[in-house]
């Protein structure tokens, strides 16, 4: 592997950890939200939340493209605030990777509050707990499995993406040049040692994260769809 | 009263309607007891909080909790209650110690009413401590979880069902640590159930609830005794005594004196002078005329017929009577009823064939 490859790797990897730690910060309410309602917008969200599932990497890296472009509403609104268009930046690829993930981090998360019901939270405020108390000491701890799941399916998943990469990163060397990208690169320009090398990391990587979330989490099957 | 409860409730739900008006002792155990779907849990669910009851009204010693005309409505959080459920409902990712401490902690120190050791020594949990919940027996489980909710220091306790989901033999290893609770803490409980014996043997006062409305309401030895309940409530019909252990004789039995005189028992081991309450099954007492000098029963007592009742079983009713200021209810059937002529005001001789002793 040469310093290209572990540029793109370098990447990959802090890519993944931080739409990892930001979907578990948006997940998370989320999830609680959808375990706990009885709104009507209830399927709404969850459909939302789960489009990326069935919507070809390419239709929601265009919306995106669209939407972060000079024309778009959130293009003008970093256009606004001075700070340029998200596009082809680490950035663009985050707020991507964070909307194709989400289902991946609700899902589980949401399983397992559901999985708590509500009666430890009921025992909880007879004990004197807030809501906002029992939330931490209660169904946090309890739905620690979710957590877990929901955090290594969402690491995995944003290390092996592709297509919103390609649309919205762009192939831009140590800012969006991912991985999956790298290897693309090395096949189209018949790199296949290269390709080899980088396909085998990241078969190895996707097998070991998946063998150890079993292992150590036998009830996280449920939590994927 | 200022130190009382008061409860006024009504919930419309579907096919379901909770109607009640309750003032409650502020001490003691207070049973609600009722089939199922009669409004017990709910009744108790709305009194903490957990179920709002639009219009309702709770006060608790004087602190009102709920009373919808002046706005308020205290979250449960911020009630000073402690609820035992069905089951235990430990959590899981924490040890017994810390279940425990759980309510505990939250209650500011000064505020605090009693130590986890001294609690867990009345529940005979203190050997347990370390453990985790999911090793722990089903009658341990609840076990813990009262002293749970006793460690919050509530002002009111409320028990739903809390035996409801154990064996036999684990109903009787929790029974005596409730009878305990009542004894030495001065927390007034109130105690949902459908089971005629806990109630029999727990509670100081009683509230009937059926299809959502309260069917009577007070001091458990008088409102067992009453023969105008509905009939549904009559075939399980008895009567509850408490007794004081006077004194022993000769041939094994042991003497029980009441207000309206003295039984005859087996020998009992408690000291002379100990309290005991005993229940009279209707089934077990019949009637006589004149004081039956060839019978084999030892409890024959004279006394006067108050009222008689139908009772659900086809040929059968319910009489009520009075031994000295004590009631006592016999189930006889239709025909003797006819043939003795008993009506009100009847004097005769009742023969109590069966003595169950609680406690």
């Amino acid at each position: 592997m040469d310093a290209a490859d572990l540029a793109a790797i370098w990447l990959t990897l802090k890519l993944a950890t931080v739409v990892t730690l930001l979907l578990l910060v948006l997940g998370t309410p989320v999830a609680w939200w959808l375990a706990r309602t009885r709104s009507r917008l209830k399927n709404a969200v969850v459909a939302v939340v789960a489009l990326p599932l069935v919507l070809p990497p390419t239709v929601i890296g265009f919306y995106l493209l669209v939407v972060m472009g000079p024309n778009g509403f959130l293009g003008k609104l970093t256009g606004a605030l001075g700070l340029g268009l998200l596009p082809f930046t680490f950035t663009g690829l985050v707020l991507a990777s964070v909307l194709y993930s989400m289902p991946f981090v609700v899902q589980p998360l949401q399983n397992a509050f559901e999985a708590i019901g509500e009666r430890p939270l009921e025992v909880a405020a007879t004990l004197r707990a807030s809501p906002w108390d029992s939330f931490w000491s209660v169904a946090v701890p309890l739905a620690r499995p979710g957590f877990l799941t929901a955090a290594v399916l969402g690491f995995a998943h944003t290390v092996g993406e592709f297509g919103v990469v390609l649309m919205i990163g762009g192939n831009i060397p140590d800012r969006t040049r991912v991985v999956s990208v790298q290897i693309y690169d090395h096949v189209e320009a018949l790199e296949y040692t290269q390709a080899h090398w980088l396909s085998a990391a990241m078969l190895v990587f996707s097998f070991a994260v998946l063998l150890a979330l079993y292992t150590f989490n036998p009830q996280s099957p449920k939590g994927r769809r | 009263m200022m130190d009382g409860i008061r409860v006024r409730l009504n919930l419309r739900r579907e096919a379901f309607a909770l109607d009640v008006d309750l003032d409650l002792p502020g001490r003691g155990i207070t049973a609600l007891f009722g089939p199922s779907g009669s409004g017990k849990t709910t009744c108790l669910r709305a009194i903490a909080g957990l179920e709002r009851a639009p219009g309702g009204h709770v006060a608790v010693g004087g602190e009102v909790w709920q009373d919808e005309a002046a706005g308020i409505f205290v979250p449960v959080h911020k009630r000073a209650l402690g609820v035992v459920f069905q089951e235990a409902s430990l959590f899981a990712h924490l040890s017994v110690r810390a279940n425990l401490e759980f309510g505990r902690k939250r209650v500011p120190p000064a505020e605090r009413r009693f130590e986890p050791e001294a609690v867990a020594a009345l529940l005979g949990i203190d050997h347990l401590l370390e453990r985790r919940p999911e090793r722990l027996s089903g009658g341990e489980r609840q076990r813990v979880a009262i002293a749970r909710a006793v460690l919050a220091s509530p002002r009111l306790l409320l028990m739903d069902e809390p035996l409801a989901a154990l064996d036999l033999r684990r109903k009787q290893e929790i029974l005596p640590y409730l009878e305990r609770l009542h004894d030495e803490l001065s927390v007034p409980i109130v105690y949902v159930s459908h089971a005629p014996d806990e109630v029999a043997r727990l509670a100081d006062h009683l509230v009937l609830l059926d299809a959502g409305k309260v069917v009577a309401s007070g001091p458990l030895g008088q409102t067992l005794a009453r023969a105008d309940l509905p009939p549904s409530f009559a075939d399980d019909a008895g009567v509850v005594l408490d007794t004081v252990l006077e004194g022993h004789e000769d041939d094994a039995l042991s003497r029980l004196a009441f207000a309206g005189g003295v039984l005859r028992v087996g020998r009992r081991h408690e000291a002379i002078g100990s309290r005991l309450r005993c229940r009279i099954h209707a089934r077990d007492v019949s009637l006589a005329l004149s004081r039956p000098s060839d019978s084999s029963i030892v409890n024959l007592l004279p006394a006067v017929v108050t009222a008689t009742a139908a009772t659900d079983t086809p040929g059968h009713v319910l009489v009520q009577l009075r031994m000295g200021e004590t009631p006592l209810l016999a189930r006889i059937t239709e025909r003797s009823r006819r043939e003795l002529d008993i009506a009100a005001g009847r004097e005769l001789w009742v023969q109590i064939k069966g003595v169950a002793l609680l406690r």
